[in-house]
């Protein structure tokens, strides 16, 4: 890693490169936007060059903001990150326009708006990552309260049998959404603190290492936590996004493959279960598997109406797609938010939406590479977490829709209308610009933050402590992994 | 720790290539069967709604489709006319699949005909929709419009004239008919209703009678016996042969006679072409069962029964029974028994004499044109065979001025026009409502108009003996002399 990454992380900043791509994010974006208009013979009213000068100052404000801020972060995540949110506002101005009822997308794009400037001011703020090291405990802290506030009576409600959200009055929000970063952060410090200690401590029993049931501690607790929210709140999505979160980072952090084998059977175990005890699960595994019958079809509540007309949808698209305006994607149920993937699918054929699963696949891959090229553990930790959000996000939602997996609700990263994913999604961004940022910018030598008190996460240095807890050595030149964790 | 990254970077791409590969199935693998899913109302909606190509005659459009604001479907068919053309036009309805002209030319005007494959291609990349293409009926709208004027209302009667030589249908039509406007609604309830409405009226949605139907064809047989008599050379026109009133048949107790006793009663032998002139029965009988089942059912086929066709729409087989007594056999050749034949059947009949022993395929498109009215099909007049040889079409023509000049066709007779004809009377042993035996009625015939020779056949279903022979006779009449005005 050290060589490599000296050469990779020479001082470029590399702004200009993000400039030409963020403004071809803004044609892409807000093209497709007019392109709807233009289809389905729409006046193109000033409201429209409003709303593209809107969405290209935030994103060029954004671009700014990274220039005096974090000038080494990754050049392709905002580009990326615009374009995915310009073509969801595309899309969701598009159904509003088939739709003819309340239109969604000034709703969105104010929504937008919040989400950058938010990561804007994160971004401002936080300056340095390692700096939320220091909240791991009260990320935990602030995660259960999150995960539990729609339970709250008075404060929480249902929407569609999941008890997910939070009635503010003026706006509702599923504060699981920002519990997926505070769990990130929890999970990240966390193990980041006490991988040496999960590690080496524990009993060998056979070829494998064991570790001690009070390190293991957390494990069981994210799996109770997962399986909680699940049962309790009827929400399988982001029980599986937590728990793949969670074993993400551990396998990150241990590089213990037997460890998540034994993860992923406790998850068996607790989904089997869950299909045969709730209810509401065992009827999605049951429209997953039966979608075309009839009955299940016609099922007035919980049915299979929605991934059959989604299927569909994908089948009218075929390779090419019908173009933006000429498909009917209306025709599937919340198709601006959970069948956003149909709606693309459908009006851009497999190729527009290869192409979107394609950005998806280099945001996720340059969320890794931050973390490949970072040199704190925990920095590493989180961009990983954050990255495998992103993919279960994906994989949950289009999987569901493609009959891969069951069905399950989850946000579209930055395409599906929500304020609270948006707005989520938007600070993951600029959490993992500022990781991003720190791998690449030159190394300092000399005084330096030393967020943690501990000796943890001093910038020269490209190695971890070691197992001892004694002091940082600069210039090792061994790999970061410890305990023969390669 | 940066392995780990990898490995979970590889199990990342993993998940999105299953997306990929989930895609490919759906979007290019299975869409056919997903398109034609019962449940999947987008291929409806949007092939019902899709702008079809225009069925015209002379130039002037009979179905069009017009845009459709406001509905879920883009275009509405509209039918022009279309009392006196829906039996040819069919109705494209929401509800049930297309009949008539609009199925059997289906590919071309909804654009998806093989000719149409480059326009296809194109239309993928300039973004248009494939335009369907136009299909020019041969049919002659004032002998159309006259034909339909002709056949007395109340009545279920047909009228079918074809142009010898080429086989072009110059007109076609029946009664009761209906207008496919009503059909073409897109309210599937509405449709529901009218089309019950419809039937109980007897209008023949599902396709013209002239085609659809068969029933006895009476005397109008007698055209085939004579045509196998002659072939045989066992008999000629001026040849005498025995009249008696009544033919007993062998192991029958049912006899055959005369028709109403009449003129055929004056002469106990009489020259093949008085018996032909006056339509007796006993030596048609007499000499079907001298040349027996093959002689008589071979004739038959070679003239186009017990085979079917299409025009481009499918016209139902007329029939000559198999294995037949002798009794069978004589009630046969007198167009009864089991024989069936539709209008069309017996105007090919008449043609086929008419063109020297040729019989040409009947045919109802003169042209298809793309969008840009580049010429993509030109049907060429098609023989369908020899059933008889010129020098036996010329006797028969010969013979077939009799019942004009003084026989059952006399009615007939112009100053205008020199007409061939044959009428026919099939007694089937029923009575209407008012307690009136019903017959079928029938005439065919040809005769020169201008350039052309044209065959024109009237036939009328269940319907007094009275009124059917003065209609038909009549109406042969009418059309000839409409068809020599023009």
């Amino acid at each position: 890693m050290t060589q490599v990454d000296q050469v990779d992380t020479a001082p470029r900043p590399r702004r200009g490169v993000e400039l030409v791509l963020l403004l071809l994010a803004l044609i892409i974006g807000v093209g497709a936007k007019f392109m709807v208009a233009v289809t389905m013979e729409e006046p193109i009213t000033p409201a429209y060059y409003v709303a593209t000068g809107v969405f290209a100052a935030v994103a060029l404000a954004f671009h700014v903001v990274l220039r005096l801020r974090a000038k080494y972060a990754d050049p392709f995540v905002l580009p990326i990150v615009v374009t995915l949110n310009g073509l969801g506002i595309a899309m969701i101005h598009r159904l509003d326009l088939s739709s003819g009822g309340d239109p969604v997308e000034p709703r969105q794009l104010l929504w937008t708006v919040v989400s950058a400037v938010a990561a804007m001011v994160l971004l401002w703020l936080l300056r340095d990552h390692r700096r939320l090291r220091q909240l791991t405990y009260i990320s935990l802290v602030v995660s259960l309260i999150l995960l539990v506030l729609p339970l709250i009576p008075g404060l929480g409600m249902s929407v569609n049998g999941a008890r997910i959200w939070v009635n503010l009055g003026f706006a509702s929000f599923q504060p699981a959404e920002i519990g997926k970063i505070t769990l990130a952060v929890f999970f990240a410090g966390f193990l980041a603190n006490s991988r040496d200690l999960i590690l080496l401590a524990g009993r060998r029993i056979g070829p494998m290492q064991l570790p001690r049931a009070r390190d293991l501690g957390p494990l069981f607790i994210a799996w109770i936590l997962a399986i909680g929210v699940l049962v309790v709140q009827n929400d399988l999505g982001n029980s599986i996004m937590f728990f793949g979160l969670f074993m993400a980072t551990l396998y990150v952090a241990t590089s213990r493959l037997s460890w998540i084998l034994i993860g992923l059977a406790l998850v068996a175990v607790g989904g089997v279960l869950a299909v045969v005890t709730v209810p509401h699960v065992g009827q999605r595994v049951d429209v997953w598997l039966h979608a075309f019958d009839p009955e299940i079809y016609n099922r007035e509540f919980g049915g299979s109406l929605q991934i059959v007309q989604g299927l569909f949808g994908l089948a009218n698209g075929g390779l090419a797609g019908t173009g933006l305006g000429g498909g009917m994607p209306d025709r599937v149920p919340l198709a601006n938010s959970d069948m956003i993937f149909a709606s693309f699918g459908e009006e851009l054929g497999m190729v527009g939406l290869g192409a979107i699963l394609m950005l998806y696949l280099l945001l996720f891959s340059r969320f890794m590479r931050a973390g490949l090229g970072t040199r704190d553990a925990f920095g590493k930790l989180l961009a990983v977490g954050f990255a495998m959000v992103l993919v279960l996000q994906v994989f949950v939602v289009l999987g569901g829709i493609t009959r891969v997996i069951p069905m399950t609700g989850l946000a579209t990263p930055f395409l599906a209308a929500g304020g609270s994913a948006l707005l989520a999604n938007w600070l993951i961004v600029a959490l993992v610009l500022l990781v991003s940022h720190a791998a690449r910018r030159p190394i300092v030598v000399g005084p330096m933050v030393n967020a943690t008190g501990e000796s943890a996460a001093g910038t020269e240095s490209p190695a971890r402590q070691a197992p001892t807890h004694t002091a940082p050595r600069p210039t090792a030149p061994t790999d970061d992994a410890a305990g023969g964790a390669r | 720790m940066n392995n780990a990254i990898r490995h979970t970077w590889v199990f990342s791409v993993g998940l999105f290539l299953v997306l990929f590969a989930a895609l490919s199935v759906i979007q290019v693998g299975v869409t056919d069967q997903l398109e034609a899913h019962p449940q999947n109302v987008r291929e409806l909606y949007q092939d019902r709604g899709a702008s079809r190509g225009a069925i015209t005659v002379d130039g002037t459009a009979i179905a069009d489709s017009v845009p459709s604001p406001d509905t879920p479907f883009d275009y509405q068919r509209v039918y022009r006319d279309s009392e006196l053309y829906s039996g040819l036009t069919g109705f494209y309805s929401i509800v049930e699949q297309p009949t008539g002209l609009e199925s059997a030319m289906n590919e071309y005007l909804s654009g998806k005909s093989d000719s149409q494959f480059f326009d296809r291609i194109t239309s993928l990349f300039t973004g248009d929709t494939t335009e369907g293409a136009q299909v020019e009926l041969t049919v002659d709208p004032e002998l159309q419009r006259l034909a339909h004027d002709t056949i007395a209302d109340g009545t279920q009667g047909s009228i079918v004239v074809t142009d010898v030589e080429t086989g072009e249908v110059k007109a076609m039509t029946s009664k009761p008919s209906f207008d496919a406007n009503q059909l073409a609604t897109h309210s599937s309830s509405q449709f529901v209703s009218t089309k019950e409405e419809l039937q109980n009226q007897g209008a023949p949605i599902y396709g013209d009678p002239a085609i659809k139907d068969r029933f006895f064809p009476g005397s109008t047989f007698k055209l085939i016996d004579t045509a196998a008599m002659l072939e045989s050379g066992d008999y000629a026109a001026d040849e005498e042969l025995e009249v008696p009133d009544e033919l007993d048949l062998p192991n029958s107790n049912t006899p055959i006679s005369n028709f109403g006793g009449g003129i055929c009663a004056q002469r106990d032998e009489a020259e093949l072409s008085w018996i032909f002139a006056q339509s007796c029965n006993t030596p048609f009988a007499a000499a079907a069962m001298d040349l027996g089942e093959d002689e008589i059912r071979s004739t038959a086929e070679a003239f186009g029964f017990n085979e079917g066709l299409q025009i481009p729409m499918t016209v139902t087989e007329s029939v000559f029974p198999e294995d037949l007594t002798q009794a069978s056999l004589a009630q046969s050749a007198i167009g009864g028994f089991e024989v069936q034949a539709t209008p069309l059947q017996m105007n090919m009949v008449a043609a086929a004499i008419a063109n020297d022993g040729t019989m040409m395929k009947p045919n109802l498109v003169e042209s298809v044109r793309g969008p840009d009215l580049q010429v993509l099909e030109q049907p060429e007049p098609e023989e369908l065979g020899e059933p008889i040889s010129s020098s036996t079409a010329e006797e028969l023509s010969e013979l077939m001025k009799g019942p004009i000049e003084s026989g059952t066709a006399i009615g007939a007779q112009s100053d205008v026009v020199d007409i061939h004809a044959k009428t026919g009377t099939a007694d089937f042993g029923e009575t209407n409502e008012n307690g009136d035996p019903i017959v079928n009625s029938w005439i065919t015939g040809f005769a020169d108009v201008g350039d052309s020779t044209y065959a024109v056949t009237v036939a009328y279903q269940d319907i007094p003996y009275e009124d059917g022979h003065a209609l038909t006779v009549s109406n042969l009449k009418t059309m000839f002399e409409g068809a020599v005005d023009q």
